[in-house]
């Protein structure tokens, strides 16, 4: 492959990822605009063999939206709503109740719940939330509210984020979920989000849960109005906080979808762009273990092809997963285990199952 | 394993000498090597034999004169038997509606396919053709092998005496369907009433031999062995070195939708994969062509990375892939910014593969 990423002028960037150099954000910028996919790809498939070999993981979860009231109302969302809009909801801790109840006769090992931030629900609904889903479920584990809905909830209990993540993991948190990073660039989050929590804080918020031994995700949302720079950016300060901690465990490129958005002008993402996306944090996340290929955002199909650009992970079967279609998501809402397992043997990779902290079941 | 990548390597080294590769070279790769190097060898040569980084894709349209067969391939959702409630035969007039509709859309041509009918004669194509031709001038890419091979045997003529009296009739081009797994054992069992595999080149030979220019396709992804694909482009690249009358190659994965034939679709990776094989394999075919119309938006793009240097047809109508319950939608515009996204320069082109008159490029 070496003249192909001769040809590619990427011969020197092959020759930091096999020496284990990190790279600079200018070779970041440079991969990013690479017009050699497939030697991307090459790159990128090193790192993930080395780091994962030839595993490829899902998890059998149930996702969670409790509530798609928000005061933030970004730009690039189509899932949050006012309190008065039609077709706001949120849900009574009973209705949460059902929900685990229903499923319980399936081997769900991670519950995820993530919502909007929420005007008036007081701290208790989130810890009742929590405490009831333990009562039902006590083996699960709940991966449970971003860094801007822990921000939040600190607020709202008087409290430190530190004294509310440890009440929090009290009432049963067992890890936080990576969203709400979407670009940390202030340029980005003032035209887009400016009432959302800062990208520096949210980065205090994910260093602090590791410092208390609390395990997170990191995400990125891509493909709206940001810079490949402001990518680049986002991925160095990402690695630089897991320099510090090494608490994240796993990082996801999440591909924008403008139908029902404040962009609707922006052109859906290609195929292309998700595949570079996954490469290029997976060459510039030297520290993280795992890039995860979500494929209800970005299809089966490319979340297959992902599996040979740095990712190593098709997250979960996924039912009820409602803020990526509520864009205009197309994929199915979920996927059966034997249909995710064809998938990734079909890619000539070995399915594994794990829990949410990576651990093989 | 090590010898088997060391085999890997050996043959990536060759096919960058541009040497061309054996049936168990390309039976080796498709069975060992990485999408990446696949990937990055298609690509390669995509950008040898097109180094000016266009792909192309023309204007037109999919009519299905008649949706009525007595072939009954255990893959089709698309025929109707002969007798059937909801069997049709378009009339001029909705031949006339359709061809306008395209003209109108800035279309170039229409490809022209249909069931093999029972009862309608060769005078019946004919007569179809010379009116297309009369009235709207436009290109012909007609009728697939399968169907040429029927009209003989319902006209008793020679393929040679048929495809000359379409010729005449205004037959421009041929499609290269029914080609599905050019091996007379897949064939016996998903297609038994068609045309053999020698009967489908032998179409194609003397079309070529009459300045006739042609398509070739695959469908892959059903019952066929990795033998059996590499044979299937065998036996079009030996032709290809007779005649030189291929424009391209449009391999597309079965979709099993409505049909006879209980299994899942190819993956994408499983596409991209015989993409780039074919890329790979097929040295003497100017064009390979991407499937947008079962690999969807993304893919497609992607597959300008897996050797595809165009982008099929806008498909203002498409019904076959249609009736096995996949319908991706694609616009000319949608195409051209999915085509410049990836990096390369969006042309319209002509069923020969000439660009159409220089038009506004931004997207």
């Amino acid at each position: 492959m070496t003249d192909s990423l001769e040809q590619a002028g990427l011969l020197d960037i092959y020759h930091k990822v096999t020496n284990g150099e990190r790279l600079s954000p200018e070779d970041g910028v440079r991969l990013y605009n690479t017009a050699h996919l497939p030697a991307l790809g090459y790159l990128a498939n090193l790192v993930r063999e080395q780091k994962n070999g030839n595993k490829a993981y899902y998890i059998y979860n149930q996702h969670i939206n409790y509530s798609n009231v928000c005061s933030n109302l970004c730009k690039f969302c189509a899932f949050g709503k006012e309190k008065q809009a039609p077709g706001s909801y949120e849900m009574s801790i009973e209705e949460i109740e059902n929900k685990i109840k229903e499923r319980l006769k399936e081997p769900i090992s991670e519950v995820h719940i993530v919502g909007g931030i929420h005007p008036d629900l007081p701290y208790s609904y989130y810890t009742n939330m929590l405490q009831a889903i333990k009562r039902i479920r006590p083996q699960i584990h709940i991966q449970a509210f971003t860094c801007v809905e822990i921000a939040h909830l600190a607020k709202l209990a008087g409290m430190s984020v530190e004294d509310t993540l440890k009440d929090l993991v009290r009432a049963g948190l067992g890890s936080i979920p990576g969203g709400g990073a979407e670009v940390f660039s202030t340029r980005i989050r003032e035209k887009l989000c400016p009432e959302k929590l800062p990208g520096k804080e949210w980065l205090e918020v994910a260093k602090t849960a590791h410092k208390l031994g609390i395990k997170s995700n990191a995400t990125m949302l891509y493909g709206h109005i940001e810079t490949v720079e402001e990518r680049i950016e986002h991925l160095v300060a990402l690695r630089k906080a897991q320099d510090e901690t090494g608490g994240f465990m796993c990082f996801i490129p999440l591909a924008f979808h403008p139908k029902n958005t404040g962009l609707e002008e922006v052109a859906p993402t290609g195929g292309i762009d998700d595949l570079k996306n996954i490469a290029v944090s997976r060459l510039m996340l030297d520290n993280f273990p795992h890039i995860k290929a979500y494929w209800v955002m970005l299809g089966p199909k490319v979340a297959q092809i992902a599996l040979w650009y740095g990712a190593d992970d098709l997250d979960g079967t996924v039912l009820e997963e409602k803020i990526t279609h509520m864009a205009g998501g197309e994929t199915a809402q979920a996927m059966t285990r034997s249909e995710i397992e064809r998938l990734i043997r079909a890619a000539g990779r070995e399915p594994v199952e794990r829990d949410t902290l990576y651990n093989r079941i | 394993m090590m010898g088997h990548q060391k085999l890997v390597s050996d043959i990536a080294a060759r096919i960058r000498q541009q040497k061309r590769i054996s049936k168990e070279e390309a039976l080796e790769l498709h069975r060992r090597a990485d999408i990446n190097l696949l990937g990055a060898l298609a690509h390669e040569i995509r950008l040898k034999k097109h180094p000016d980084r266009f792909v192309t894709y023309v204007i037109d349209r999919n009519i299905n004169y008649t949706n009525v067969c007595i072939s009954g391939c255990k893959f089709c959702a698309f025929f109707k038997a002969p007798g059937h409630s909801q069997g049709y035969v378009l009339s001029k007039e909705e031949l006339a509606k359709k061809i306008l509709e395209t003209k109108k859309l800035g279309g170039t041509q229409i490809l022209l396919q249909g069931g093999l009918h029972p009862d309608l004669s060769l005078e019946f194509y004919e007569d179809m053709l010379s009116f297309i031709k009369k009235e709207f001038g436009i290109h012909c890419h007609a009728f697939s092998p399968p169907e040429i091979v029927h009209f003989a045997k319902i006209s008793s003529n020679s393929i040679k005496e048929v495809l000359q009296r379409l010729k005449l009739a205004g037959l421009d081009s041929i499609p290269g369907g029914g080609a599905e797994i050019l091996v007379d054992r897949v064939r016996r069992q998903t297609s038994p009433n068609k045309a053999t595999s020698d009967e489908w080149l032998d179409v194609m030979s003397t079309a070529h031999g009459l300045g006739i220019k042609t398509t070739a396709t695959m469908m892959f992804g059903h019952i066929e062995t990795d033998e059996e694909r590499i044979e299937h482009l065998d036996k079009l690249r030996s032709l290809q070195d007779a005649t030189n009358g291929f424009t391209a190659f449009i391999p597309w994965p079965f979709q099993p939708g409505n049909t006879e034939i209980k299994c899942k679709p190819a993956t994408s990776h499983e596409y991209l994969k015989v993409l780039a094989i074919s890329r790979i394999y097929l040295d003497n075919f100017p064009n390979i062509q991407a499937s947008w119309v079962t690999q969807g938006p993304k893919i497609a793009q992607i597959s300008l990375f897996y050797g595809a240097n165009d982008f099929g047809s806008t498909m203002i109508e498409e019904n076959v892939v249609a009736a096995a319950g996949v319908s991706h939608r694609l616009s000319e515009n949608k195409i051209r910014q999915l085509i410049t996204q990836a990096g390369f320069v969006p042309k319209q082109r002509l069923m020969d593969y000439t660009l159409a008159d220089e038009r506004d490029q931004s997207v």
